[in-house]
């Protein structure tokens, strides 16, 4: 019975030292200020950006449809396939970089309540390890939309980014692993399913995006 | 019957001698600064542990360069990562046995 007298006596009972090496390792391996409401917010995005980039492309095609004569003489020309592009790419770009900018502004303000700094070690890895394929799946893209394969672009935004967060779920919360579990499934059925992608890529984009945020928010950041 | 805490590595009763094996088990490689940053310690408290470490050949040291300034990064050594297993055992075993 003596060592019981002695473990009282020593400042740190076991248990509470092993939470505390426990928390030291994945403080100091793994980014853990990522808030759910960055994921919410994403998701809220990037369901904004499908829909308006489904009403310009029904808007595009209505018009080639009811040909020149319902929209005047010259809206036809105008209406061409590349100021379609553009348009698109130029959405695209909005809802890219908004939900950037709201799924920062969220994990920053959690990683200031938690104390933890925004640019240490385990935040540039993160951010390499998720960049890189995104990067890389970009350019991918980029080349398919130069040799109009247009089918590409949605499975292949849903793979690379899968991709991303698989490779990113070891250097923050494990669970993004799931996330892009389900990416990568939407983008692989989206490859051969020749529906719309842009429902594939909302779904996965937009509502596996709020669904996790939410799980996450649920899980570490509710207030009990 | 066994008396548990004879397992227990005296060297890691400091909780920051144990905080900066904690990181350095999981971390190839961590800087001097960031392990302060990390442990909220002073300079001189954290260099006087470091020390320690090093003298019972748990932590390798590296010093390098970044531009002019000296960069001193540490990792752990073969030793180091079984004492700190043998120690994380020895209080698993201890939370057993109080059950």
């Amino acid at each position: 019975m003596f060592y019981k007298v002695l473990y009282m006596d020593s400042q740190h009972p076991p248990l509470e030292t092993l939470q505390d090496i426990k928390r030291m390792m994945e403080r100091s391996s793994r980014f853990i200020s990522l808030s759910g409401w960055s994921g919410i917010c994403a998701g809220i995005c990037a369901l904004l950006g499908a829909w308006a980039a489904q009403q310009r492309i029904s808007a595009y095609l209505q018009v080639r449809r009811n040909g020149r004569t319902y929209h005047g003489e010259n809206d036809y020309v105008s209406e061409s396939a590349a100021t379609l592009y553009s348009d698109l790419i130029i959405i695209a770009g909005i809802t890219f970089i908004t939900a950037f900018i709201s799924a920062f502004v969220f994990t920053w303000l959690r990683s200031r309540r938690n104390g933890t700094p925004m640019w240490d070690r385990t935040v540039q890895r993160l951010a390499w390890n998720t960049i890189l394929p995104m990067v890389i799946g970009g350019l991918v893209i980029l080349r398919a939309i130069e040799l109009h394969y247009f089918e590409l672009v949605a499975p292949g935004c849903l793979i690379f980014y899968g991709l991303a967060l698989v490779n990113a779920s070891k250097y923050t919360l494990g669970e993004i692993r799931y996330l892009g579990y389900g990416q990568l499934i939407l983008g692989i059925i989206n490859l051969w399913s020749g529906v719309n992608g842009l429902y594939f890529w909302a779904a996965g984009f937009g509502i596996l995006h709020i669904l996790y945020g939410a799980i996450m928010w649920w899980k570490y950041e509710r207030q009990r | 019957m066994k008396n548990p805490i004879e397992n227990l590595n005296k060297i890691f009763d400091s909780r920051i001698r144990m905080g900066v094996m904690s990181i350095l088990i999981v971390n190839e490689e961590v800087s001097f600064n960031d392990l302060k940053k990390m442990l909220d310690v002073t300079d001189g408290n954290l260099a006087s542990h470091m020390v320690n470490l090093e003298e019972n050949g748990y932590i390798k040291v590296h010093k390098g360069f970044i531009g002019r300034k000296t960069n001193t990064t540490y990792s752990i050594t073969r030793a180091g990562e079984k004492a700190f297993k043998d120690h994380i055992e020895a209080l698993e075993n201890m939370i057993k046995g109080m059950k």
